[in-house]
């Protein structure tokens, strides 16, 4: 459980024996991770399940391209924007939210399954703390999806753009709007801050949780996750007459008031001017919910200890 | 240094005494078989002493405290807990790869070379394995581990005589060393004779039994008596008598083996009727007291 005993090489106990190789905590977790995505490949072929149909809609959709060019130039440059804009923004917003769904059934299903069928014992075997273990399930939710995520959603948006491009040319059309009106390169910087500040940050203690139920529930993780947070909303409604666990909830989903941007959740990705990093990271609610994900992955790993396979 | 050592090692589970004060020691270099009947406690007791369980008492295995020590201890313990362990996604290739990354002491050519024996692919799942091929996968890994302890529990349930069969003869002949010691627990206790070098019975969490196998075989003897001798050899207390084609077969514990020659042929018995001899005196001494 302690991760200094991991990284520290620890003398062969019998002297005759040559020292083994040490392998490093970095290793371990390298391996760890990888060891996931083996386990669950739903973490990279839904994104990119979800990117192949968006590509063969939008293809089937630019038969309409030059026709929905020639029109957009009559309209004002705002609608232009927007018009030309809104495939990109639909994309991007189809392909996270399929990872946010990924990654919800992943954390419940992380430290449950391995219990389920008796895995865990395999895994146990082997010289990989409890600690590795749950900061490997964690960091898939909190780093590899929204790298996965902005990974496929970057190379879905340059293909839309290269077949539209393709497309306009063909059929004569000035391509000037389209590229004018579609700073790549500015939206990815934005999509990439959104995922890693909402999706890695912000969201922290809902996986989090999720890990922790997933951990301690000996069937049903899905309800437990649910019920208990319902619960808690229904007494305090009852109690009180209130309603602050379910808007802190609601907060916490929608992405936070006064958060990474301040139209946080309308995910329009074309102003810098609408992020507010610094008022992101100075505010309490980002700090309090990663204390409360350390505390619930701190519960995890202690689970995982304790708990035996069901 | 002893390689398993434990004094008063007790654990409950609510009302349930699954380990009632259990005191053993092994010495490196020796297989132990641990048997008993199911609910005994057995793999309580192995569970503790991989540290995957809490525990009252005292318990020191090679040198550690498997409970907070485990990081370290697990570096040089090896265990496989039974037959269906290995995730059913995991293919073989990737189960290489993954001890590679994170054992230090995994020898990856060793495993190769044992696998190399077998009809399991390297591309294959184990879903796609028999469980015949699951367990030869999983012994293969753990032998190309350079442990100084071995424990397997139930390793060869649901097999057939011929995999497990050659399951302990590659522990024997490819893994066992002086250096290593190898903790057993099994109900196919006739496969194992010859295998082990220590014996322990356990019985409701307490060790009933606890030789080597050189004193098993000084210690009990099985009598086929002569039908005129039955009454001189029942007056030496047999633990257990039974009748085969009209014979008197009777197991007799620290009974003088020249003496008992007299009264018919005296031969090792197997470790099956000792236990039945053993464990089942006590639970009809129980079931006597209950009454």
């Amino acid at each position: 459980m302690n991760p200094q005993s991991n990284a520290m090489p620890e003398a062969p106990l019998d002297s005759q024996v040559p020292a083994p190789a040490v392998i490093s905590a970095t290793r371990r977790m390298y391996w760890s991770v990888r060891r996931e995505l083996w386990e669950s490949r739903s973490i990279y072929i839904a994104p990119l399940a979800v990117a192949a149909l968006i590509l063969v809609g939008f293809l089937i959709s630019t038969v309409h391209l030059p026709d929905k060019m020639r029109g957009a130039l009559a309209l004002n440059p705002m609608q232009q924007h927007e018009l030309i804009q809104q495939p990109y923004n639909f994309a991007a917003l189809l392909i996270m939210g399929t990872t946010f769904i990924v990654a919800v059934f992943y954390c419940l299903d992380a430290l449950y399954g391995e219990r389920r069928d008796r895995s865990i014992l395999f895994w146990k075997s082997l010289p990989v703390s409890d600690l590795t273990t749950v900061l490997s399930k964690a960091s898939i939710p909190l780093v590899i999806l929204p790298l996965v995520t902005f990974a496929i959603t970057v190379v879905t948006q340059w293909i839309m753009l290269l077949l539209s491009t393709a497309v306009l040319l063909g059929s004569g059309v000035s391509v000037a709007p389209l590229w004018s009106h579609l700073p790549l390169w500015h939206m990815s910087l934005m999509l990439l801050y959104h995922l890693l500040a909402i999706h890695g940050l912000w969201y922290a203690p809902i996986f989090g949780w999720l890990l922790l139920v997933s951990g301690w529930a000996r069937r049903a993780p899905f309800l437990w996750a649910g019920l208990p947070l319902l619960a808690i909303g229904v007494v305090e409604k009852i109690a009180f007459n209130t309603a602050h666990f379910a808007a802190m909830l609601g907060n916490r989903i929608g992405g936070g008031s006064g958060g990474a941007a301040s139209t946080a959740g309308s995910m329009s990705m074309d102003s810098l001017t609408q992020l507010a990093p610094v008022q992101f990271l100075i505010s309490p609610g980002l700090w309090i919910g990663l204390a409360i994900t350390a505390a619930f992955l701190a519960a995890a790993v202690r689970l995982r200890r304790y708990r035996e396979p069901i | 240094m002893a390689c398993i050592e434990a004094h008063g090692l007790r654990k409950t589970f609510g009302t349930t005494v699954a380990l009632d004060g259990v005191n053993l020691r092994v010495e490196e270099g020796r297989i132990l078989g641990l048997i008993g009947p199911n609910g005994a406690g057995k793999t309580t007791a192995l569970n503790a002493i991989l540290g995957l369980t809490q525990y009252q008492g005292e318990l020191k295995v090679l040198g550690r405290d498997p409970w907070t020590e485990r990081d370290l201890l697990v570096r040089d313990v090896c265990f496989i807990a039974d037959v269906a362990v290995l995730p059913r996604w995991l293919r073989v290739s990737q189960a290489l790869d993954y001890l590679a990354g994170v054992h230090p002491r995994f020898d990856r050519a060793k495993a190769e070379g044992f696998l190399a024996k077998t009809n399991i692919m390297r591309t294959s799942k184990v879903r796609e394995l028999s469980k015949g091929m699951v367990v030869q996968l999983h012994l293969a890994l753990v032998m190309a581990i350079d442990a100084k302890l071995l424990v397997l529990d139930e390793p060869t349930l649901g097999l057939d005589i011929l995999y497990r069969k050659q399951f302990y003869d590659s522990l024997l002949n490819d893994y066992f060393d002086c250096s290593r010691t190898i903790v057993v627990t099994t109900h196919q206790v006739e496969e194992v004779q010859h295998v082990l070098t220590d014996l322990m019975f356990i019985n409701r969490g307490r060790i009933v039994l606890d030789c080597s196998m050189e004193e098993f075989e000084r210690r009990y003897v099985e009598l086929t008596v002569h039908p005129e001798q039955v009454a001189a050899a029942r007056a030496l207390k047999p633990i257990l008598e039974r009748q085969v084609f009209g014979r008197g077969i009777l197991l007799f514990d620290q009974v003088d083996r020249q003496q008992l020659a007299s009264l018919g042929e005296v031969r090792t018995p197997s470790i099956a009727d000792v236990f039945v001899g053993v464990i089942g005196n006590q639970a009809g001494q129980a079931q006597g007291a209950a009454r």
